[in-house]
């Protein structure tokens, strides 16, 4: 068998079950810790599709920055496994709301998506090389005005910080 | 064919990143006991002592880890059983996949096949080194919980915090670092030093960028969480931090976890730096001095050579962090923050914009 589709097996069957954890666990650390895991699995999807840009980035944003800072919330505010999830239907119905609604956009991307398409890419798309030329000669407004964005945001949550001090 | 070439390159980085870390036991021990004044470790003692001499640094280098892998392992009645078990490993694994990226010698041909004298040739190498440092957190964070300690917790709390806010500035180090070679592969970077300014000088890294070396050295220090900056395991406030209620083998884990961190940035210093493996005036076919003197040398030499530079150079790196270690106190807590964010910072910041428009205005400034 090709040594991608092996890889791909062990990493799908991996990253549904880590995903499955993350959701399912009844400790709040664990699940954090899961979804390190699942984050993980994804960035190996992408070596496998020679995006190795992608994958680096995936772990050192998410998996090395932005899980840290779940499992701190979580840690400092020592929640208790299983806490009482009473007078939360609210939350429930909307999260189920959200999950439907993305597994249908997935669904049909998937269904419009052309079958067969090359595995990995044709040419060194995912090289780092190549997304920093496609990412500042095509696509430099929308990049630039993502930084602005990103910039609103943290000063929001500066002055949003400040007023409850 | 490949397959057993790229093992030995990958046995060869483990073994040098092993072989360091036992090293560095033995050079923590007897150097702080040198810059102390003290005699250091002098009890264990091969054959019973029967020998006239002491083989100080045999035994030492054998005696630490077996004392340490051999003494009973407790684990607390409230702790969580199995982050408490997982957590050592998670600190040593990413630090041992660091290596793999690092180049310790040229691209060697033999027998008409070329290898490549490093374990893994990732075009994205400095990447790859942010990525595993960054992973380095979750040993020190499942640790400190999984203990259910306050002191654990607090030190966790604190060398999390700490790992994230310096992390930024060893990222900018790297960008201006990358920003003046044009290239992420470790070994292209190793390569490009080799060259000679104005014919004398070897185009050493620290001399293009003195400042993000600075930051580099400060931030790795910093990461690998020893004093000054060892706040996680203060043991004047918090027993032992976050290694509090780990015993035995898994705290000689943690142990050595530290002492591959410093490894690690005495190599990235090396190599991004310190021209890596690169002799000055070495080339493949032998010495070539400024001036037109020219000893030729086979090229296995020259290679053993290299291996030996970038050794060397790296050992020079960690004991100048053990010497940092035992000369300076520790920081206080908001001072360590304050320097993180407002001091290493900016400069980071001010150096890659410096970069970015000296790279544009002194187009191949490094003839890249």
């Amino acid at each position: 068998m090709d040594r991608d589709v092996i890889l791909f097996w062990v990493v799908a069957v991996l990253s549904v079950a880590s995903a499955l954890t993350a959701v399912l666990h009844r400790n709040p650390v664990y699940c954090a810790l899961a979804l390190v895991m699942a984050l993980f699995q994804v960035a190996l999807m992408f070596v496998a599709l020679d995006a190795h840009l992608i994958a680096l980035l995936q772990v050192i944003v998410y998996a090395g920055a932005i899980v840290v800072l779940f499992l701190f919330v979580i840690m400092l505010l020592n929640l208790e496994p299983d806490a009482p999830t009473r007078g939360r239907y609210g939350m429930h119905a909307a999260t189920i709301m959200v999950a439907v609604v993305l597994g249908v956009e997935i669904a049909t991307a998937v269904w419009i998506s052309e079958p067969g398409s090359p595995f990995p890419a044709p040419f060194d798309l995912g090289s780092t090389r190549m997304v920093a030329q496609r990412l500042f000669t095509e696509h430099l407004l929308p990049f630039e005005l993502t930084s602005v964005l990103l910039l609103v945001a943290m000063v929001g949550a500066v002055v949003m910080a400040r007023r409850r001090v | 064919m490949d397959v057993i070439i790229s093992f030995c390159t990958a046995l060869v980085a483990l073994l040098i990143c092993l072989q360091v870390t036992v090293l560095l036991l033995w050079i923590e021990r007897k150097g702080s006991a040198l810059i102390q004044d003290r005699v250091g470790a002098n009890r264990a003692n091969l054959f019973g002592g029967l020998l006239p001499f002491n083989l100080g640094i045999v035994n030492t280098m054998m005696a630490d880890p077996l004392k340490l892998l051999t003494k009973e392992d407790i684990v607390p009645a409230a702790a969580d059983r199995f982050l408490h078990w997982l957590a050592p490993w998670v600190a040593v694994f990413p630090l041992f996949l660091t290596f793999a990226v690092v180049p310790f010698g040229d691209v060697i041909v033999v027998g008409g096949r070329e290898i490549n004298l490093q374990a893994v040739a990732l075009s994205g190498g400095i990447l790859f080194v942010l990525a595993m440092v960054s992973l380095g957190v979750y040993g020190v964070i499942v640790g400190g919980w999984a203990s259910n300690s306050r002191y654990a917790f607090l030190g966790s709390v604190r060398g999390s915090a700490q790992m994230i806010s310096y992390e930024i500035a060893m990222g900018l180090a790297l960008v201006s670092v990358v920003l003046t070679f044009g290239t992420l592969d470790l070994q292209e970077i190793a390569r490009v030093q080799g060259r000679l300014m104005w014919g004398v000088v070897p185009a050493w890294g620290v001399f293009y960028q003195p400042i993000a070396f600075v930051l580099l050295f400060i931030a790795g220090i910093a990461e690998s969480k020893r004093a000054p900056f060892d706040l996680p395991e203060a043991e004047s406030e918090l027993v032992a931090g976050f290694q509090t209620e780990y015993s035995g083998s898994k705290m000689s884990m943690f142990m050595m976890s530290d002492f591959i961190e410093v490894a690690i940035v005495a190599a990235l210093t090396t190599t991004l730096f310190f021209g890596g493996w690169q002799v000055p005036f070495l080339y493949r076919d032998g010495f070539h001095f400024p001036g037109g003197l020219t000893v030729a040398i086979p090229s296995l030499v020259v290679t053993l050579l290299q291996i030996v530079s970038f050794l060397v150079k790296v050992f020079v790196f960690c004991w100048i962090q053990i010497l940092i270690r035992w000369s300076l106190p520790r920081l206080r807590y908001d001072q360590l923050m304050a320097f993180g964010w407002k001091k290493l910072l900016p400069v980071g910041l001010a150096n890659v914009a410096a970069s970015a428009v000296l790279g544009l205005l002194l187009e191949g400034w490094t003839g890249t």
